[in-house]
């Protein structure tokens, strides 16, 4: 719930077993209403997440966001959920001892759960990128589009974000876009992240694209985007979403507004239901998620070469000659193998990294439509 | 893969391109041939005898990934790459020069907001 709670759900999570995971975080204690309520959205979120089976709250007590609202709101879905204070369990030690408790039970009150088949339709698959380099848009991205392509086709739902990275190619997006209002939201989207650089007196140059992308041969953000969003595929773009907020089964092409974080903008995704991501990287990122398996795909020959132990696909086949629509179909195939329960490199090696984006004080002035 | 792959060295991944993708590391004078067909549609000569072809002989080295210009591109003129723009030149850049941020600037998220003047970043290209 906070940053002091964190560490102890980081203790608990470790004393309570295998099954159990913490998303630890620094939010929570003290944030205008805007970017608290983005933080409720995003603790909702992942413990609803079909991928949990059970909640357990750590709280120090005293956080502006109410531990009872959160566990009410997950609670909805059916599944156990407990909360714990750290002040009302009288301290440190005795919070991890009673957190550990409640944990186990939490475990043993699931464990009867049993495994039921599932269709496609039902999943809710998220893309990502980072670390991108020239092959990002050549190779990694149109493969997991065409793997996307394939999900939407089933009845499923894809999803990717990082709107900044919308820049250059938001024409092409608006293109795809079945209505008029759609289009409209989706260009506002841009428009306000294309502002907030701005707003804050940040040429977007600066940061985009990062000085890593610009070693891999990236000049500019149009060039960025343009390899960027190849990874939704091909599909029409159904609606865009807020940061975290719940994206619809059997949606489609869905896009969720995010900042140009890739730890941040996963955790939006997870946090709006889904239950499997594919991230795809140039230079070599290996990061993980707690709550969703991390499919990690690289375009480029090198990385695979180096990384090719945190990496589970490897999609610079594509510039020797494989043919896009087969690194489609082997990616969708791994898609449903890691959603029917095979662990992904980024799973083996417990890489869970957790962040929740934190709206900044001028991107509440934006969001408030007032001038700084 | 998207594209045509120029004689195994480049990518060039949508016919109005200005600029192709090396697709290995690259050896200043290495020679892409390059088919023109596709840049001179709307030619009112009315050429016919298929590909009228020319060589780009690489001015420099040129990293995986990085960019090579097609053609001689003038300061101030957009820069295509996958059939779209992706900046403008802020030098004059001949054919088989390296493009990267020393030479093509975005044209977006700019705090000047003057995005037909990317001069405006100077020789430098990369601000920082």
């Amino acid at each position: 719930m906070s940053v002091t709670a964190s560490a102890l759900a980081d203790r608990i999570a470790v004393e309570a077993g295998a099954l159990v995971r913490s998303t630890p975080h620094q939010m929570g204690s003290s944030q205008p209403e805007a970017a608290r309520a983005q933080t409720e959205r995003v603790l909702v979120g992942t413990g609803r997440n079909p991928n949990v089976g059970a909640v357990l709250l750590v709280a120090l007590g005293t956080e502006a966001i109410d531990a009872d609202d959160i566990a009410d709101r997950i609670a909805g879905t059916g599944k156990p959920v407990e909360t714990i204070a750290i002040r009302d369990a009288g301290g440190t030690e005795a919070t991890i001892d009673e957190g550990t408790k409640i944990a186990r039970s939490l475990v043993d009150s699931i464990e009867e759960l049993e495994r039921e088949t599932a269709d496609a339709s039902e999943l809710i698959v998220g893309v990502e990128c980072g670390g991108s380099d020239a092959t990002s848009g050549i190779a990694a991205n149109p493969a997991v589009g065409n793997a996307c392509d394939r999900l939407v086709e089933a009845g499923g739902t894809a999803t990717f974000s990082e709107t900044p990275e919308f820049i250059g190619a938001e024409h092409i997006l608006a293109d795809r876009c079945p209505d008029d209002e759609t289009r409209k939201r989706l260009l506002e989207r841009v428009d306000t992240r294309e502002g907030m650089a701005q707003l804050m007196g940040v040429d977007l140059r600066l940061a985009q694209p990062s000085p890593g992308n610009k070693d891999g041969g990236l000049t500019t953000i149009e060039e960025k985007s343009l390899g960027a969003i190849s990874k939704g595929g091909t599909t029409p773009v159904r609606g865009i979403v807020d940061y975290g907020e719940p994206l619809p089964a059997g949606g489609g092409l869905v896009l969720m507004d995010t900042p140009g974080y890739d730890v941040e903008s996963v955790v939006g995704k997870v946090a709006g239901g889904a239950q499997v991501v594919v991230f795809t990287t140039g230079r070599g990122s290996t990061t993980g998620n707690p709550i969703a398996p991390v499919i990690k795909v690289t375009g480029n020959p090198k990385t695979w070469g180096r990384l090719s132990s945190n990496i589970d696909c490897n999609a610079s086949t594509v510039i020797s000659g494989e043919s896009l629509e087969d690194v489609g179909q082997r990616l969708f195939e791994d898609v449903l193998d890691v959603a029917s329960g095979r662990r992904t490199e980024a799973e083996r090696r417990r890489l869970e990294e957790f962040a929740i984006n934190e709206i900044q004080p001028a991107e509440l002035v934006e969001l408030r439509g007032e001038s700084p | 893969m998207k594209g045509v792959v120029i004689d195994d060295k480049a990518l060039l991944m949508a016919e109005n391109d200005t600029v192709a993708t090396a697709l290995d590391d690259l050896e200043a004078g290495t020679e892409l041939p390059v088919d023109t067909d596709a840049r001179s549609d709307d030619s009112a000569t009315g050429e016919t005898g298929g590909a009228s072809s020319r060589v780009v002989v690489l001015e420099e080295a040129i990293e995986f990934g990085h960019k090579i210009a097609l053609a001689d591109i003038e300061a101030g003129e957009k820069i295509y790459k996958y059939g779209e723009v992706i900046g403008v030149a802020t030098a004059d850049v001949p054919a088989g020069a390296w493009v990267h941020t020393h030479n093509c600037a975005s044209t977006r998220g700019r705090v000047d907001r003057e995005a037909d003047d990317a001069t405006a970043l100077g020789a430098g290209g990369d601000p920082r």
